[in-house]
């Protein structure tokens, strides 16, 4: 069997950083960063880009050598993604922060109001009801976070922590503070205004969770395949029929019922902003399914039923 | 939440008037010339009218109403340049332009009061001399026949021009903090149907605050530019 010769380039500056010698034509190159891991250990393999190029794209880890186009002999340029954090890691922070923060204004705890609210309790029953609703949302996001995601990138940039939880946690203390305020001002339309509401989020929030355990179905475990979703048994997957990524959708119609629910302004601008994102997220994850299925079904749209 | 990374750092004056560098055909050209040619005039005119309104009076006091409304009308016309000519630098751009549309409307126009201030010329002559220097950079840029001269002022002048804009919009925004306070300014408050409050006299704190990691990162910026863009005169020097 012919053996492979590695080396290994900086992108940048073309310094030669690592040579392998006697390297298996079937090796992969997440074994390759392996290696180049050994010779140095401050580059873990979740950092390193490998590429053929040194302005090409980055190679997966699935990739094989002998099936690369390179001689005996290959040569790979090195990009530094810079420090690495797991997905995990950053969602479980991000959401158990809102969890927590909300928490602190609705038992109103010391320095955020004026000190004879201290420890009181809100007189308007929307009040209880939207942190149930607050906190059930994060808690079920947490556990699919642990339990139900099936994630095809193990790391994300270190910075993304800082940017992602000045959002969320920056988002719920502003919503909370309002919410749980002693000059609260409670919905317009009082009971019915809040029954629908509550019907939409609760609605809303199974259906998330549908879409998040029927694209957890399409999936192995340990794999990273890519198929294309569609509806089960399940009438909240139904949607699929109209739109590309029903989760967002739904996730959207949450925080629309949260707003209706607490008739609170910065409820609805969490809601647009986290809907612009979404829809951003959405349409890119349309064009990689109509850029992979030739049979993508044309009748979706990414986010709203054809509209959007 | 993982938005795609913002755009590397530009150049801090905004070069949303100079248009696409591959050309972007005759009438678009012709398009950016005019612009600039009309801003170029405005600012001038600007000018004049302050130095008119100086050697009238005698004094320089209250000049600002000499210039209010082509003050207005010029600042507010940069928002054309944030259209996304050059959408790389649209974020820096937009948020220059925003700054100066949000200096002329929301606080001088809106607290009558701070229109007598010094410090209103302060940064009313910091802007006119900047952009008329940068207009004209631009028009002579796009008609391929840009004078040394020009471009030497654009990447020097700054060094005067921007702390002394930057200490006039401060302290105009400063003067203004007790009248929004007594007047309630573009503030609402708490208990409202909305369940939203703001406070108009924090925010222009805030705003103050935020001159201060902002205005050396641009500064510096500068300087950098002019480095990179003046710096062949010290090759001349050293052949000599």
């Amino acid at each position: 069997m012919k053996h492979y010769e590695v080396e290994i380039l900086d992108a940048k500056t073309k310094d030669k950083l690592c040579f392998l010698d006697k390297v298996e034509p079937n090796a992969t190159i997440g074994e390759i960063k392996s290696m180049f891991h050994k010779s140095h250990p401050q580059w873990y393999p979740a950092r390193q880009s490998i590429r053929l190029d040194p302005k090409g794209k980055s190679l997966k880890d699935e990739d094989v050598l002998q099936h690369l186009p390179v001689g005996t002999t290959a040569t790979f340029y090195f990009r530094d993604l810079g420090a690495q954090i797991s997905w995990v890691t950053v969602f479980l922070t991000e959401y158990a922060g809102p969890l927590l923060i909300y928490l602190l204004f609705y038992f109103r705890v010391p320095f955020i109001y004026a000190p004879k609210y201290d420890f009181t309790a809100s007189k308007h029953w929307v009040v209880h009801l939207a942190c149930m609703c607050h906190s059930f949302h994060y808690v079920k996001r947490l556990l699919e976070t642990l339990f139900v995601h099936r994630f095809s990138h193990g790391t994300m940039p270190l910075r993304n922590i800082f940017k992602n939880c000045t959002y969320y946690w920056g988002f719920a203390a502003w919503m909370a503070y309002y919410i749980n305020h002693p000059l609260y001002t409670p919905p317009t339309y009082g009971e019915q205004q809040v029954r629908a509401a509550l019907i939409i989020f609760l609605f809303c929030q199974i259906g998330n969770f549908s879409i998040h355990i029927t694209l957890r179905n399409l999936r192995p475990p340990g794999s990273k395949t890519r198929k294309i979703p569609y509806p089960t048994k399940n009438p909240f997957t139904w949607i699929f029929l109209l739109v590309s990524c029903p989760n967002y959708t739904y996730e959207l119609g949450s925080w629309l019922g949260f707003t209706l629910m607490t008739q609170c302004l910065p409820v609805a601008f969490f809601t647009l902003v986290g809907f612009i994102q979404m829809t951003v997220w959405a349409k890119g994850k349309h064009r990689s399914y109509l850029k992979e299925f030739r049979d993508y079904p044309p009748l979706r749209s990414p986010i709203l039923p054809f509209i959007l | 939440m993982s938005a795609p990374a913002m755009g590397t750092s530009r150049p801090a004056v905004a070069d949303g008037a100079l248009g696409r560098k591959r050309g972007p055909g005759a009438l678009a050209a012709a398009y950016l010339v005019l612009y600039n040619v009309v801003m170029t005039a405005g600012w001038l005119v600007i000018a004049v009218g302050l130095v008119r309104a100086y050697l009238a009076r005698g004094s320089y006091h209250g000049l600002y109403y000499s210039i209010e409304k082509p003050l207005k009308f010029f600042q507010t016309g940069a928002l054309l340049e944030v259209r996304g000519i050059v959408p790389s630098s649209v974020v820096l751009t937009g948020f220059q332009v925003m700054s100066r549309v949000f200096l002329t409307w929301a606080v001088t126009h809106s607290v009558r009061e701070v229109q007598s201030e010094d410090s209103v010329l302060l940064f009313v002559v910091a802007w006119t001399i900047t952009e008329i220097i940068r207009y004209s950079f631009y028009t002579f840029s796009l008609l391929n026949h840009l004078p040394y001269l020009i471009k030497w002022a654009r990447y020097t002048f700054f060094i005067v021009l921007y702390p002394m804009g930057v200490t006039g919009e401060l302290l105009t925004i400063y003067a203004a903090l007790p009248y929004v306070q007594k007047t309630g300014l573009y503030s609402i408050t708490l208990p409202n149907k909305y369940n939203f409050s703001f406070d108009y006299h924090t925010f222009l704190i805030l705003s103050m605050a935020s001159y201060i990691p902002l205005f050396p990162q641009l500064y510096f910026h500068m300087f950098r530019q002019r480095k990179k863009v003046l710096g062949h005169v010290e090759d001349y020097s050293k052949v000599e």
